[in-house]
């Protein structure tokens, strides 16, 4: 009886708001011959926010395709939320890299796509957040690259998911917007509780928003960095930039990329293991 | 001054058909064209008044337009639906395209000796015609259509939760629908070409028939009467065609400044 209870109000929880977890175990993925990712293991908490970040061509995108169950791997598993096998988990929303807007539907019966008659009114309302409300009426085709990248936006959150990949969501963006959109996705993130992998070019922007940064190189993950820096993130702090800057040296793979080895830049190191600890 | 100018440049295209009007009427009038080839222009508008004030023009050309609008009716839906199926469906194309496609190499008015045999000269071979006729452009532009649609949309929509039906309504019909109807208007033209040469070969009414009667009797005004009546519907449905691609496309960028 009491355990009844328990097991009910633990359901409750994990379909209000919580994300899903994801396991990626061993996962591979070749185009032909040509491997693009080999052997790669990621675990990601339900509620967890991840970006990845990594040069061009890297698999970023097919390593998001995978995980919403658009590519099938080659070998390796991906679980979403416990479950695998074909098709997408339906608590999961993609956006993709290109904003893939019907050009014969209205920008609010875009963001309304897939969503039932009750859910609908909804959709007006994310439209407000990412600051389209007064372009419902129109079609895509007169919406800016950016305007339509925040439509995109605005029709993966509608669907409240448990589970949200962001393909490079921001990349048309000025700088200001940019901001603010960041500033949209972790608000809502922190409000929802969804799990977010993010991919982004822009380190600055996943020391910003993720929990953990993960770049992949030659198809595998070589850096998982935590970032423990208290939200909102300040992007001026000297804890933040010098994050920044260890990640983007990484990425570069410039010297001064482990800071906990002898390290030929020991300042900027130093810094970040401090400032880490200090908050 | 101006507007002088602007009135003058709008009626320019229409001074050379007037002034061939003009001679044609005046050949006619001075016996320098003789009425057994070709009627003066008056006396064609006589035959319209006369003709539509018994009756008879408008039985005909209701005759003829029932015709050609339940040919295309039969063959542009039946065009519609398997364009639909095999464009959508792998197993319906390997089942069908290349038969259709074969068919298709056979030009329906090549059949009419054979239809003749089928079915006589009564309403079904006429309507078997059109209907033929009209199928293979709507057919093939609906197949392309749906393959040319752009595969992100529909992964886009399969992984935002959308049913097969969904799909269908709110990708795969829309996204098709410009080439859709570029089959339609073809289709529309070819409808009229097929409905007068089989209505000239062997109908009991209609606009062919009208005008095959008049021409035993030598009476070439309502022979061109007959050809303009023509030519009229055609660039009726064409204009209609054109109207439906105006309302239904209106989200296309081609279509957008002309709202
Ligand atoms: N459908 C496909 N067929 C063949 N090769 C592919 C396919 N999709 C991706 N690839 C290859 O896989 C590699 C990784 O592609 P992916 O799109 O994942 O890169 P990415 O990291 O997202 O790059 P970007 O940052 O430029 O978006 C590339 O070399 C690409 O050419
Ligand atoms: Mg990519």
């Amino acid at each position: 009886m009491n355990n009844d209870a328990l097991e009910q109000q633990a359901l409750r929880q994990a379909s209000a708001g919580q994300g899903l977890a994801l396991h990626l175990e061993a996962l591979h993925k070749a185009y032909g011959s040509r491997p693009v990712l080999e052997r790669l293991d990621l675990q990601i908490e339900p509620g967890e926010f991840v970006a990845i970040v990594g040069r061009s061509g890297c698999g970023k995108s097919t390593l998001l395709r995978l995980i919403a169950g658009l590519e099938i791997p080659s070998a390796g598993s991906v679980r979403v939320g416990g479950r695998s096998g074909p098709g997408a988990h339906p608590g999961l929303r993609f956006m993709f890299q290109d904003p893939r807007l019907l050009p014969w539907r209205r920008v609010l019966a875009n963001v309304a796509l897939g969503l039932s008659p009750a859910e609908r009114p909804r959709a007006q309302e994310v439209l407000a957040q990412v600051g389209l409300a007064e372009r419902a009426g129109e079609w895509p085709a007169a919406l800016s690259g950016g305007q339509r990248q925040r439509v995109a936006l605005a029709r993966a959150l509608v669907h409240e998911p448990a589970a949200l990949l962001l393909d490079e969501p921001l990349g048309a963006l000025d700088a200001l917007t940019r901001i603010e959109m960041q500033q949209l996705i972790e608000d809502l993130w922190r409000r929802r509780g969804f799990t977010a992998v993010l991919v982004t070019h822009d380190v600055a922007e996943a020391v910003a928003l993720a929990d953990r940064v993960i770049l992949i190189e030659a198809g595998r993950i070589t850096l998982d960095e935590r970032v423990n820096l208290p939200r909102p993130r300040h992007r001026g702090s000297p804890a933040f930039a010098a994050l920044e800057e260890h990640i983007l040296n990484r990425v570069l793979q410039r010297p001064g990329s482990a800071p906990q080895e002898e390290d030929p830049h020991p300042a900027a190191a130093l810094d970040l293991d401090a400032l880490r600890w200090a908050v | 001054m101006t507007l002088k100018t602007s009135l003058l440049r709008q009626l320019a295209p229409w001074s050379l058909p007037i002034l061939l009007l003009a001679f044609w009427q005046a050949a006619s009038s001075f016996g320098w064209l003789s009425t057994r080839i070709l009627p003066s222009p008056w006396a064609v508008v006589a035959a319209f008044i006369a003709l539509s004030a018994s009756g008879e023009l408008w039985q005909h050309v209701q005759v003829s337009t029932l015709r050609a609008l339940s040919g295309f009716v039969i063959g542009g839906g039946l065009g519609l639906l398997l364009g639909l199926l095999t464009g959508a469906l792998k197993t319906a194309e390997t089942l069908l395209d290349s038969t259709l496609q074969m068919i298709r190499n056979i030009p329906p008015l090549a059949l009419i000796p054979l239809v003749i045999l089928w079915f006589g000269i009564d309403e079904e071979a006429k309507l078997f015609l059109v209907s033929l006729g009209v199928f293979f452009p709507i057919y093939i532009n609906t197949f392309h259509g749906i393959r040319a649609i752009d595969k992100g949309l529909i992964e886009m929509g399969k992984s935002y939760g959308l049913s097969a039906g969904g799909l269908y309504r709110e990708i795969i019909l829309p996204g098709a629908l410009p080439s859709i109807l570029v089959g339609v208007r073809f289709s529309l033209g070819f409808m009229w070409v097929i409905l007068i040469v089989a209505e000239t070969i062997s109908a009991q009414s209609g606009i062919g028939y009208m005008t095959m009667n008049a021409r035993e009797f030598l009476q070439t005004d309502v022979v061109l009467l007959g050809i303009l009546l023509y030519a009229l519907l055609g660039k009726l449905a064409d204009v209609l065609a054109k109207g439906l691609e105006r309302v239904s496309l209106r989200w296309h960028p081609s279509y957008q400044n002309s709202h």
